[in-house]
């Protein structure tokens, strides 16, 4: 299960880089989201074995003296999970970004853009 | 303590001065001159103490670990540069008042010259090899700053930089040198150097420790190959050439081979590079003075040439020599420095500061002519002048040094020759001849402009008609230069001697220069041209060659090619990665294929193809879609991981992503541009070796043996001190809410950008988005606001929306019904979060999909009106909210952010946490509809 999660965070992070390194800004930006997925994906995995029930803990709280943990790690959750929402506000910010160079430069051209700000 | 303040007092004066007000009057150059006259009458009180053999010193530890302390000593010989530095200070604050007078930078001019006598007092007066270093760079950086004033003239910026790279390059050697010195003494005092002279000596490094040493002594002293810096420096207003570039910075270099001399001196290889240096100076820099036309440069390079003189002298060692430099040293600082001032003056009143386009001066400005006379009659060494008395000391040093005295002789006649060259020429053009330029008429020169060189020149008489009063002050100092005591006998008439007789020669001989000077000149022209492979030329070459490597080498690495500098990054990660794991173990595999499950087979293949249609495709909307369709493929994924927290948060974003990607998308191109099929296959080929490293670390940490020590504590204590059963929310709103506090903020950072670069561009377009007062005015946008959701909106908006023809009606119908749905789920799952799924993060997600919905169906204005606040002003309670919460705890006596509970009720816990679970899903709301609204605005 490990293996298969790890080929997909590998497998989104170089589709996420190639889009990165092309001349597009419009696929910068998609490749900024594929990105951003990976390397949540990736923390996740490397976190521990897959199919753990959820860390709810149940009204009288974890029983003491339990060796292994009963659910999953939720401390790697944490971690993605504010991930999650400022790799949104981050995408949102170069989405407008590249939007707004576009309306200057008037082109999608990340060269043109380049030479613009000289 | 005394001596510290007495070098840190300009310091301090330096620091306030700016602030003062009327710096551009006149008078203040009386006011500034208050604090060096008051030294110097201190130090002056120190003479009859010094005479009788007391030397004051200060120290305390500065790096002890190194042997480095922070010491000052008061000898004879600092004692004599304490006086000039001070004395001439006075004199030249007098003087700039009314030379810098209305001039509208006078704040920092005065505050620089301030810092540059305390820095120069510092030198002269350190005890420690590393005190001197450092008010040794101080004096180059002052210097600098002060060469550079008229910095919007690039030949002064030129003439400071040559200058601070020569002194601050050339120092660099010397602090190597020094280094050197101390390590091979243990320490860096001077007075241990002087008790360790001998085993310095004779140590290997002493040959390359002197080297590095004299580098810098002899940058500092502008001397030959390093005195090109001299001339030029004199784009300093002349207050500055007076004093730093002719009586006291120029000669720290000479005050470091006489303070080392103890130590460093008495070799051969000591006499002979400040022999050769020191002569070639003498007669080179001689030459150019004769040869100068412009008054500054003129004096330039003359002051050089004495200069080289001081550092021959030095080199010689002989009780004669060093008395020979003394009263050198003195009898320049009084000549060059008055003459300096009255440069300045005639140029201010006349316009002028070519010898050839001046004369008569004695005529037409009588008191700065009769002044600028007796100057020039002291540099050319005339008696009854203190000059005269100099000479003669160095003649007869010269004469009976053994050995060399043929050689030597020739080499002061000549030198003689040329100073007295260049002083008759400047008497003769520009003073005594007739006038037959018809300049402007003279204009006025002020009585403080010839103040300070009435002083020097009425000294210089005085000191020339009793010399014997300089013995009090000069033997010391020779003692200490010598490290055995000295006396010194000055007297204006010895009776005949050789000396009188080369110096009656000298006399004859730089008039007979003056008069012949057409053929000489004629005669000098092969050397001169010779002379245009000289090391300015050197120093020029090497600046641009610096530069120009600069600039290759940055076009080279700093190409402001985005995909290039990816590509790098990128590829140097991927090496690193799978070199590390190849070479240096670490791979690991672990049971990589135990509880393989067939629903994760199925999201991974659906993940990766839409990831592969997204990098394949060429349309606009067709990949920010199937990107989508990643992130919900991910999203299941952490749903069966145990992660319903994230499945949720991971779900909500997709949708406002999508809903982004749409209200931009419809502005942008179709990606046209694509690279050649190689550089493809280059990029694919880094990424997918990166790509490969990820899945490898991934492979390997999940492989690792993991404490659960963290999980196990966060599990144990949730519930008993969290008072939620929902661990990942009270890690994110109780155990570590420092970290959430930190990551709103970045959300409002983000939110706040994206509003600045949409608000920058209404204001660029004249149909502008806003009003008089400066606020938005969403109501004059409604026209513009339709174009972005107008692919989706529903035809009818609750009456107020134009009907767009294939909008769709389901979209409005639907909205009708699941914005109120969503609202209470949001509601819900915010409330619950604590125990179950949900939290502020998802639930205010969920309730910008509703007001989202709303937009796409009825237009931003509706939104608006049912969000009820402007975003901005969520976004900014939000943060309150959450840093409020954590305040709370603060004023109750506990640690900020800790929980605060009022026990349970209403089916959950009430406390803190919860407030701060409110800010984070205000923050979310405000920053996602923010930049929601601003695009659909727009």
């Amino acid at each position: 299960m490990t293996l298969l999660l790890a080929l997909t965070a590998g497998g989104l992070f170089a589709a996420g880089w190639y889009l990165m390194m092309r001349p597009s800004a419009v696929k910068l930006v998609l490749g900024v989201a594929l990105v951003s997925h990976a390397a949540n994906l990736a923390v996740f995995t490397a976190a521990g074995p897959s199919r753990r029930a959820p860390p709810l803990l149940p009204a009288e709280g974890l029983p003491p003296g339990t060796a292994t943990l009963p659910v999953a790690d939720p401390v790697p959750q944490a971690l993605v999970l504010t991930a999650i929402v400022i790799g949104f506000g981050v995408l949102a910010f170069t989405l407008v970004l590249v939007h707004r160079a576009y309306q200057t430069v008037g082109s999608d051209d990340l060269e043109k853009m380049e030479s613009a700000e000289r | 303590m005394t001596l510290t303040l007495a070098v840190l007092s300009g310091f301090l004066l330096a620091l306030v001065v700016p602030w003062l007000p009327g710096l551009e009057r006149r008078a203040c150059g009386w006011a500034m001159a208050v604090l060096p006259a008051g030294l110097a009458g201190w130090f002056a009180t120190f003479v009859p103490d010094v005479l009788a053999g007391t030397v004051v010193r200060e120290s305390r530890p500065w790096v002890e670990a190194l042997g480095i302390w922070f010491s000052l000593r008061l000898d004879g010989l600092g004692l004599v540069f304490a006086l000039l530095v001070t004395g001439i200070g006075a004199l030249v604050m007098v003087y700039s008042g009314a030379y810098m007078e209305g001039r509208p930078k006078n704040g920092r001019f005065y505050a620089f010259l301030l810092a540059f006598m305390a820095s120069m007092l510092g030198v002269v007066l350190a005890d420690d090899a590393i005190t001197l270093y450092v008010f040794w760079e101080l004096t180059s950086l002052t210097s600098f700053i002060l060469i550079g004033y008229a910095h919007e003239r690039a030949a002064a910026r030129q003439a400071a930089l040559q200058a601070l790279v020569v002194t601050t390059g050339s120092g660099l050697a010397m602090l190597a040198g020094l280094v050197m010195v101390g390590l091979l003494a243990g320490g860096f005092g001077f007075g241990q150097w002087e008790s360790q002279a001998a085993a310095i000596r004779s140590d290997a490094w002493y040959g390359p420790a002197v080297v590095l040493v004299l580098i810098g002594a002899l940058g500092k002293s502008a001397q030959f190959p390093l005195h090109f810096w001299l001339p030029n420096a004199m784009e300093a207003p002349t207050p500055v050439s007076a004093y730093l570039h002719s009586s006291t910075m120029v000669k720290a270099g000479v005050y470091l081979v006489a303070r080392l001399a103890p130590v460093l001196g008495g070799t051969v290889l000591w006499g002979g590079l400040l022999g050769i240096a020191g002569t070639t100076t003498w007669l080179v820099a001689g030459w150019w003075a004769v040869r100068a036309t412009e008054l500054k440069r003129l004096l330039a390079y003359a002051t050089a040439s004495t200069l080289g003189l001081l550092v021959l002298l030095i080199g010689l060692g002989t009780e004669q020599a060093i008395g020979a430099a003394m009263v050198v040293l003195v009898a320049h600082a009084a000549y060059k420095g008055a003459l300096f001032m009255l440069a300045g003056a005639i140029t201010h009143a006349t316009g002028r500061r070519d010898i050839r386009r001046l004369g008569g001066l004695i005529r037409t400005m009588p008191a700065t002519g009769a002044l600028a006379l007796l100057a020039l009659a002291g540099m050319a060494g005339l008696p009854p002048l203190v000059n005269f008395v100099a000479k003669e000391a160095v003649f007869t040093a010269v004469w009976h040094q053994p050995g060399v005295w043929p050689v030597l002789g020739a080499i002061a006649l000549l030198g003689g020759a040329l100073g007295v060259a260049a002083a008759v020429r400047v008497a003769w053009r520009a003073l005594l001849r007739s006038a037959r330029i018809s300049g402007p008429a003279a204009g006025k020169v002020v009585f403080q402009e010839l103040a300070g060189p009435a002083v020097l020149v009425l000294a210089s008489v005085a000191f020339g008609l009793w010399p014997g009063s300089l013995d009090g002050l000069l033997s010391p100092a020779v003692a200490a230069v010598r490290g055995q005591p000295a006396e010194l006998h000055l007297a204006l008439w010895h009776g005949p001697s050789a000396a009188v007789l080369l110096d009656a020669l000298a006399l004859a001989g730089g008039v007979a220069v003056v008069v012949a000077l057409g053929p000489v000149v004629r005669r000098m022209a092969p050397v001169e041209r010779a002379a245009r492979f000289n090391p300015e030329r050197g120093y020029a070459l090497a600046l641009g060659g610096v530069n120009r490597l600069a600039a290759w080498q940055t076009h080279a690495l700093q190409s402001g090619k985005l995909p290039r500098y990816l590509r790098t990054i990128l590829a140097a990660v991927a090496v690193l990665v799978l070199g590390t794991l190849a070479f240096r173990g670490g791979l690991a595999w672990g049971s990589p294929i135990q509880d393989f499950g067939i629903a994760e087979l199925a999201l991974c293949v659906l993940v990766l193809a839409a990831a592969v249609f997204v990098v394949r495709s060429d349309s606009r909307l067709a990949p920010s879609h199937a990107r989508g369709g990643v992130g919900a493929g991910v999203a299941l994924v952490y749903r069966l991981g145990g992660a319903p927290d994230l499945a949720m948060t991971q779900l909500v974003v997709e949708a406002l992503t999508v809903i982004l990607f749409v209200l931009v998308f419809y502005h942008l191109p179709r990606f046209g541009l694509e690279v050649g099929r190689a550089q493809r296959l280059r990029d694919l080929g880094v990424s997918v070796a990166a790509g490969t490293a990820l899945a490898l670390v991934v492979l390997s940490a999940s492989a690792a043996p993991l404490d659960r020590q963290i999980a196990r504590e966060y599990l144990q204590r949730s519930v008993p001190e969290a008072h939620g059963r929902n661990v990942v929310n009270t890690i994110l709103v109780d155990f570590r809410a420092l970290d959430t506090l930190g990551e709103i903020t970045v959300l409002m950072a983000a939110a706040v950008g994206v509003f600045a670069l949409v608000r920058l561009r209404m204001r660029e377009t004249p149909s502008g988005g806003q009003n008089g007062d400066g606020e938005p005015a969403p109501t004059r946008l409604t026209g513009t606001a339709g174009q972005a959701a107008s692919g989706l909106a529903g035809p009818v908006g609750r009456g107020e929306r134009p009907a767009t023809p294939g909008a769709s009606s389901i979209l409005h119908a639907a909205a009708r019904f699941l914005i109120p749905v969503l609202v209470v789920v949001s509601l819900v799952m915010f409330y619950r979060g604590h125990d179950a799924p949900g939290g502020g993060f998802v639930a205010g997600l969920i309730a910008v999909v509703a007001l989202a919905l709303d937009l796409l169906a009825h237009g931003p204005d509706s939104s608006r009106r049912l969000l009820r606040a402007d975003p901005r002003t969520l976004l900014g309670l939000g943060v309150v909210v959450a840093a409020g919460s954590g305040l709370a705890s603060w004023l109750a006596g506990k640690s900020f952010l800790s929980g605060l509970w009022l026990g349970g009720g209403l089916g959950a816990a009430i406390g803190t946490p919860l407030v701060f679970d409110a800010g984070v899903y205000l923050v979310v709301v405000g920053m996602a509809m923010l930049i929601i609204l601003s695009l659909a605005e727009e």
